[in-house]
């Protein structure tokens, strides 16, 4: 599983916002994912071939339905490629001042 | 309604391999902040996972084993009164030869929705099969893993 096939399938808005999809409600059939006023069924297909090819989402069969689900261990393995583990405790921090100003703001 | 999760990875090495490495103590204390597992790893045989300070994570049973292929764990919380209250979960792990690699499948689910048990494992999992792959493939767990 190459880290290309990842970082392909992560630079598309639509593939990403299926990923959110799943992340909101992990499980979902191709009828579920296929309910977005701004995507065709045959476009979704489309898009989840390539994340399931890149190991973003694993498919499996549960009776006559196929559920897809998010796999979150290829974003994993390159956020471990990059962020040791002294590094992961300042950024987590950074992360959170970061949301707690933007909220102020708004 | 269920809870369920799916995590798949692939790893560079051959199916007895990745076996030992998912149920040897020896293996799994290296990749997994020094957790192991206390089991006969036999049909019916109860299973312990076991925090490195030796209080324990979770109990359950063997439900089905068959090396290097498929194991089938009744999986239960024991250190958070919330989540030991949700019962018994189910973990499966399944490995398939893949050309050079091994397709491991591990699969979280329980018979409920809005599952507290569910949400909480599934947020570890990532990080310890990044772990277990770094260690297989490289001979060096991932630091953020690292028994403390």
């Amino acid at each position: 599983m190459s880290m290309d096939a990842v970082f392909k399938a992560l630079a598309d808005p639509t593939r990403r916002a299926l990923l959110d999809a799943l992340r909101a409600r992990n499980g979902q059939t191709l009828s579920e994912l296929s309910e977005r006023p701004d995507m065709t069924r045959q476009a979704v297909t489309k898009h989840l071939a390539i994340l399931e090819a890149a190991n973003l989402v694993v498919s499996q069969k549960r009776g006559r339905e196929k559920l897809h689900y998010l796999n979150p261990v290829p974003i994993n393995d390159i956020a471990e490629r990059w962020i040791d583990k002294f590094e992961r405790g300042r950024l987590r921090a950074l992360a959170d001042l970061k949301r707690t100003l933007e909220r102020e703001g708004r | 309604m269920s809870d369920r999760f799916v995590y798949v990875t692939y790893i560079r090495t051959t199916p007895e391999t990745l076996w030992d490495h998912l149920t040897k103590p020896e293996f799994t204390r290296v990749y997994w902040h020094g957790v192991w597992a206390d089991c006969e790893w036999k049909p019916g045989a109860p299973w312990r996972l076991v925090f490195a300070d030796g209080r324990v994570a979770d109990t359950g049973e063997v439900v089905e084993i068959e090396r290097p292929r498929r194991l089938v764990l009744k999986w239960r919380n024991e250190f958070k009164p919330e989540l030991k209250a949700e019962g018994y979960s189910r973990a499966t792990f399944v490995l398939e030869p893949m050309g050079e690699t091994v397709k491991l499948t591990v699969t979280h689910e329980i018979d409920r929705s809005g599952s507290k048990l569910i949400e909480a494992v599934s947020g570890g999992w990532p990080s310890i099969l990044s772990s277990l792959k770094s260690l297989i493939e490289t001979g060096k767990p991932l630091p953020s893993q690292k028994a403390a």
